[in-house]
């Protein structure tokens, strides 16, 4: 059976060689989508946690008693990650930052101990600057409410956008897929009722299908998961790397590599499998 | 062997009657002809026969397989004690002689030795010996009809049904494959030919079962001199 689905390929040739292409095209094309919507989500989060709160403490306590607070803050729900910088960090930060003539004459006792806050959801940003102000020791709470919101925005535009746009194109991928398979195998359809009239079980009928579903979305897979990884690899290094800061990096290949290689493997084989021996199935009924 | 006994099938998209009251008994070894006009309800007989359709009311018995009550996984089996032969041959354009007629055996899950062995022999009866690596569209209609007959009788059918086999061609390879038909039936298998050409059948002293509107309304030996057409 494993020959007659070879056998199958062979004599098939150009329909074969369609559906993989399309399975090929329609592969590319959503992963580059999610690939992209990934990376956005991405740089969306980078920004959110540049977003962070300043919680300044009571000059009047010392460096151990401004310590003693992080405990509590840890506790306040949302709350990602609570840095210490100490008195002395924040001035040396001030120094690298503005010219030494500004500094001139500025020491520690000037500032405050302060804790630097990201937060897991910026929509709940208020909240969580209300429940610092509230924690004792805490004499004063920063927080770009306003950034918040617009960040909040965006990201919600973005993931619906996104969401929107794999639901699409997921859409018009299955219908073309199945589509080329439906036309690959209406030419069978004569095969098939040819191997019916002498006997042939629908076990025997679908075998071939199966392996022949197997061997293509395999090779659509792996094709697509190829050509994927070159057009990334070329946006990353020849595009964006050259041109862009820091926090415009895109995901590294090797971090998307192998769930792409198994999303397309398993989009691929299951379109090549279930779509042809769904295409088939009413050929059977006689 | 065929039994059917007041057989009737209702075409429900048309509402139409195809057969209505139809019995007839073909017994293993014979040689008959189904005679009959377009429309008559011959292809409707030949679809009972290998289980397409099943019949509203009546009994159909196919060589012990009970054709109203098989079940839908059982038709295979049942496919494979006859052998049917089509007008337009049905041979897979992209395979040659050879495999048009080893596919039936792969199909069956005969051997391979077997096929090897069995598939020379077949079309050595049929007259195609040294045609194995030809396509079909590289053969007359005829040769065609003899790979389709190759086909059915590879597996040793116990029956063949032939659905106006000669159709598409002229008289004298008409007679030709007529007379493998005899040549196959003195071997042994029961053969049952569906036309409509009434010198052909006349040109054979064979069974003749007529029908008309869905009736069968002759049965005998005396050719297709009872059954008047035009």
């Amino acid at each position: 059976m494993i020959r007659e689905g070879f056998r199958s390929i062979t004599t098939h040739g150009f329909m074969s060689f369609a559906s993989v292409t399309i399975i090929m095209a329609c592969l590319i094309i959503m992963g580059s989508v999610a690939l992209l919507t990934l990376n956005i989500h991405r740089m969306m989060n980078k920004i959110e946690n540049r977003n962070e709160i300043m919680a300044y403490v009571d000059e009047t306590l010392s460096e151990e008693e401004a310590r003693a607070i992080q405990p509590e803050l840890e506790k306040i729900d949302n709350v990602s990650s609570v840095r210490f910088i100490t008195r002395q960090e924040a001035l040396d930060n001030f120094k690298d930052d503005y010219s030494e003539d500004m500094m001139e004459g500025v020491d520690e006792t000037w500032l405050r101990h302060r804790y630097e806050i990201q937060i897991d959801d910026q929509s709940l940003m208020p909240q969580i600057k209300a429940s610092l102000e509230a924690t004792p020791g805490i004499a004063k709470v920063n927080a770009n409410l306003e950034n918040a919101k617009i960040i909040v925005r965006i990201s919600n535009v973005v993931t619906i956008i996104s969401l929107v746009l794999i639901a699409i194109l997921a859409f018009i991928s299955i219908f073309i897929m199945s589509n080329t398979i439906k036309l690959a195998t209406f030419n069978r359809r004569e095969e098939i009722a040819i191997m019916k009239m002498v006997g042939a079980t629908n076990h025997f009928i679908r075998m071939p299908f199966i392996i022949e579903g197997l061997i293509l979305g395999i090779l659509g897979g792996g094709l697509a998961f190829a050509a994927e990884m070159g057009l990334y690899h070329l946006v990353t290094e020849r595009i964006v790397s050259p041109m862009s800061e820091n926090w415009f990096q895109l995901i590294p290949l090797q971090n998307i590599a192998l769930p792409v290689f198994v999303a397309f493997m398993v989009a691929s084989i299951f379109v090549g499998v279930f779509g042809g021996v769904n295409a088939i199935k009413n050929y059977l009924k006689v | 062997m065929i039994e059917m006994k007041n057989v009737k099938v209702v075409y429900q998209s048309s509402d139409t009657v195809a057969l209505d009251d139809v019995s007839m008994s073909i017994k293993e070894g014979e040689f008959v002809f189904l005679v009959g006009p377009s429309g008559s309800g011959k292809t409707t007989v030949m679809k009972l026969l290998t289980g397409e359709i099943r019949p509203d009311a009546g009994e159909i018995i196919v060589n012990d397989f009970n054709m109203r009550t098989i079940r839908r996984r059982k038709l295979p089996k049942m496919r494979r004690t006859i052998g049917a032969i089509f007008q337009d041959y049905r041979l897979i354009e992209n395979m040659n002689v050879y495999d048009n007629v080893a596919f039936a055996m792969r199909v069956v899950g005969a051997p391979h030795r077997q096929i090897k062995k069995r598939v020379p022999e077949v079309l050595e009866l049929v007259g195609l010996e040294g045609r194995e690596k030809r396509m079909p569209n590289e053969l007359s209609g005829g040769e065609q009809q003899r790979v389709a007959i190759a086909r059915a009788l590879v597996n040793n059918p116990r029956m063949v049904i032939a659905d106006e086999p000669t159709g598409n061609l002229d008289p004298v390879r008409s007679l030709e494959l007529m007379l493998l038909f005899e040549k196959i039936n003195e071997m042994g298998t029961t053969i049952l030919v569906v036309t409509h050409e009434k010198e052909l059948v006349n040109a054979f002293s064979k069974r003749v079962i007529a029908i008309e509107g869905g009736r069968v309304t002759s049965d005998g030996m005396d050719g297709y001199f009872s059954y008047e057409i035009e």
